[in-house]
């Protein structure tokens, strides 16, 4: 017997059994699509995680004090022009030491906690920041220690209630009255921080007035760029080379960390992809639940056909033909459970793509060809294995006996 | 074609049941010429059914030898039983055993789907079969849409068309009413004539032995009588 006519055997006999066939693959359906949903969701997530960073630069790197050391000495402004000398570190382009805080920011009848940054023209740089209307800090405005400052869209809209027409206007910055000079461009949200809810004020202003602190020229946040994602390794080597040096760190201790948007990338993707692979885990369980099913409907398939068995054997049928048979029904019932979960579980990760769309955190469930594809192998080999018990109880039942039975 | 259809001597077939051993064939012998009819009689228990399965290669011998056709038969594997039953033996049994799901063409066909054979060959060798027993009209009909008597008839063209040595009828009449009965025996006797396959029918029925040219009467496990 060939396969196309097992297959045609096979097709009729579950159709046979239409309730049954159906609730057989229940389990197959449910455990594909959720593996499937559950993958393409995860990979989606990974994507927007990825393509966030992306946006913020992949050859930034940011330097803090602290690393191991038990008493790190503070970065400072010193350490940043060191960093920018290009004799020093070629690798680097720009670097922006800035102060930041949490400060209290106030006009007549409104106030708002903001996170306040003292920054340098270089910001700019390492940011990806501009104006929308106004001018930006500049070193002019460094040099003289001017109080002025530039709201993120949403502190002005906190603020104001508009983003538009702000330039001249008046806020108070702990009780310090401050020159709005301009408004920052609106980014849009993004899931790990609010770049639209700061302000910024030149980073000598914030020395004096605002984010005092105990060191002079201390900083607490250096932004150094790299000229490309590649030489990022590099400018962290040249960077580590020369603060240690500069603070004389014992071998092997650095007192500052310094990370770069690629090491987030990579620790959100193992992050992501650890959950994608537990709750793919997980959802694998049901399939080998759906797995079983299918063997305990097989059996009692064999033993209702224990007397066509034995017909089809005295009509010349070997043990091949009826193990053929019967794996062939198993494996076709969990390949279209299969099936239909591959469709199931795209329509349920689409759906719930919409869903976190409309509740503002745009995921879009990436099902690619390859979780499709293995989810269809997977499933049809669910039912030859678990197929394979059932069908050589079938295939080794002795004519006499089988035809025997009623 | 060798002397005999059928030359089984001396079989005996033991049975393990439990702790008891079971003795159902006592070293029976027996020999069918080509195209001859015989039935096989006796009571319930007498070993007859035993006899049946030995003779259409369903079971084999635990001694003696059975040559089907030239063919020794006690001594194959399971895989070269079922080749065999496949090429010389058709079977006919009391309840019909059609599959009930598939057409009466369907039905007749499936012998000749374990063996290797183009699908428009199968059709034409099983739609000629149908027509041999009547059927040329009903080959699209599942057994539910039949009488008994054309059940069995289906069942009869199912047999025959292998071109089987040896038809293995087993109370064929068993389940019908006396009409349907008597055409389902006349039937058979005619495909014995047109076709000269060796025709064994087992039954405790006088009236169907009667129409035999040859009646073999087992008792515990041998031959007690065997002709008219």
């Amino acid at each position: 017997m060939n396969i196309l006519q097992s297959f045609g055997e096979a097709i009729e006999s579950l159709n046979a059994n239409k309730m049954r066939s159906a609730l057989t693959i229940l389990g197959i359906v449910i455990g594909v699509a959720a593996v499937i949903a559950l993958l393409g969701i995860g990979s989606g997530t990974q994507n927007v995680i990825t393509d966030e960073i992306n946006n913020i630069g992949t050859n930034l790197i940011y330097v803090t004090s602290g690393g191991d050391a038990d008493h790190p000495d503070p970065l400072t402004l010193d350490d940043a022009a060191v960093i920018a000398d290009p004799s020093n570190a070629p690798s680097v382009i720009y670097v922006a030491p800035t102060l930041q805080g949490n400060v209290e920011v106030a006009v007549t009848g409104e106030s708002t906690n903001t996170q306040v940054i003292g920054i340098t023209p270089e910001f700019y740089e390492v940011q990806n920041a501009d104006v929308a209307e106004g001018v930006r800090i500049n070193q002019e405005m460094l040099d003289s220690r001017s109080t002025v400052v530039l709201l993120g869209a949403d502190t002005a809209e906190n603020l104001f209630g508009t983003t538009t027409g702000l330039v001249g206007e008046s806020v108070r910055i702990q009780g310090q009255p401050f020159k709005v000079v301009g408004i920052l461009e609106s980014e849009g949200g993004s899931a790990f921080q609010n770049t639209d809810d700061r302000v910024l004020i030149p980073l000598t202003t914030a020395q004096d007035r605002v984010l005092r602190r105990p060191n002079r020229g201390q900083v607490d946040l250096i932004y150094v760029q790299s000229s490309s994602s590649d030489t990022v390794p590099t400018a962290i080597d040249e960077a580590s080379q020369i603060l240690r040096a500069r603070h004389r760190s014992t071998l092997g201790v650095d007192d500052f960390d310094i990370i770069s948007t690629q090491s987030f990338i990579d620790a959100a993707t193992t992050i992501t992809g650890v959950f994608t692979i537990f709750l793919g885990g997980i959802a694998g369980i049901s399939l080998l639940v759906g797995g079983i099913g299918i063997m305990n409907i097989m059996l009692v398939t064999v033993v209702e056909r224990t007397k066509e068995i034995g017909l089809r054997k005295a009509m010349g049928a070997r043990k091949r033909d009826i193990l053929t048979q019967f794996l062939t029904e198993s494996a076709l019932l969990s390949l279209s459970g299969g099936l239909i979960g591959i469709l199931l579980g795209y329509l349920l990760a689409t759906a719930i793509g919409q869903i976190a769309a409309a509740s503002g955190t745009p995921i879009a469930p990436a099902i690619d060809i390859n979780s499709i594809l293995l989810a269809t192998l997977f499933s049809a080999a669910i039912g030859l294995f678990f197929g394979l018990y059932p069908a050589n109880r079938a295939a080794n039942l002795e004519p006499v006996e089988a035809l025997r039975a009623e | 074609m060798s002397e005999w259809v059928v030359d089984a001597k001396d079989l005996t077939k033991v049975y393990q049941m439990g702790e008891v051993q079971v003795h159902a064939l006592r070293g029976l012998s027996l020999k069918v010429k080509p195209g001859e009819v015989i039935s096989i009689m006796g009571p319930s228990g007498s070993g007859k059914s035993t006899l049946m399965n030995m003779l259409g290669c369903l079971d084999i011998p635990t001694s003696g030898e059975y040559l089907l056709d030239g063919e020794n038969v006690s001594e194959m594997n399971d895989n070269q039983l079922a080749g065999i039953r496949n090429r010389k033996v058709g079977f006919v049994f009391q309840s019909f055993n059609l599959l009930p799901r598939s057409t009466a063409l369907t039905n007749v066909e499936l012998p000749l789907r374990y063996r290797a054979r183009n699908g428009k060959d199968r059709r034409k060798t099983a739609l000629a079969a149908l027509e041999a027993v009547g059927l040329a009209d009903r080959v699209t009909h599942r057994p539910n849409e039949l009488s008994g008597g054309q059940q069995q008839r289906v069942a009869l063209a199912r047999a025959i068309v292998n071109n089987p040595s040896m038809i293995m009828a087993d109370e064929p009449t068993g389940n019908l009413d006396t009409t349907s009965g008597d055409e389902i025996m006349t039937l058979l006797l005619n495909l014995n004539k047109e076709r000269g396959a060796t025709l064994i029918i087992v039954t405790h029925d006088p009236e169907i032995a009667e129409q035999t040219e040859r009646v073999v009467q087992i008792l515990d496990g041998v031959v007690v009588e065997d002709g008219k």
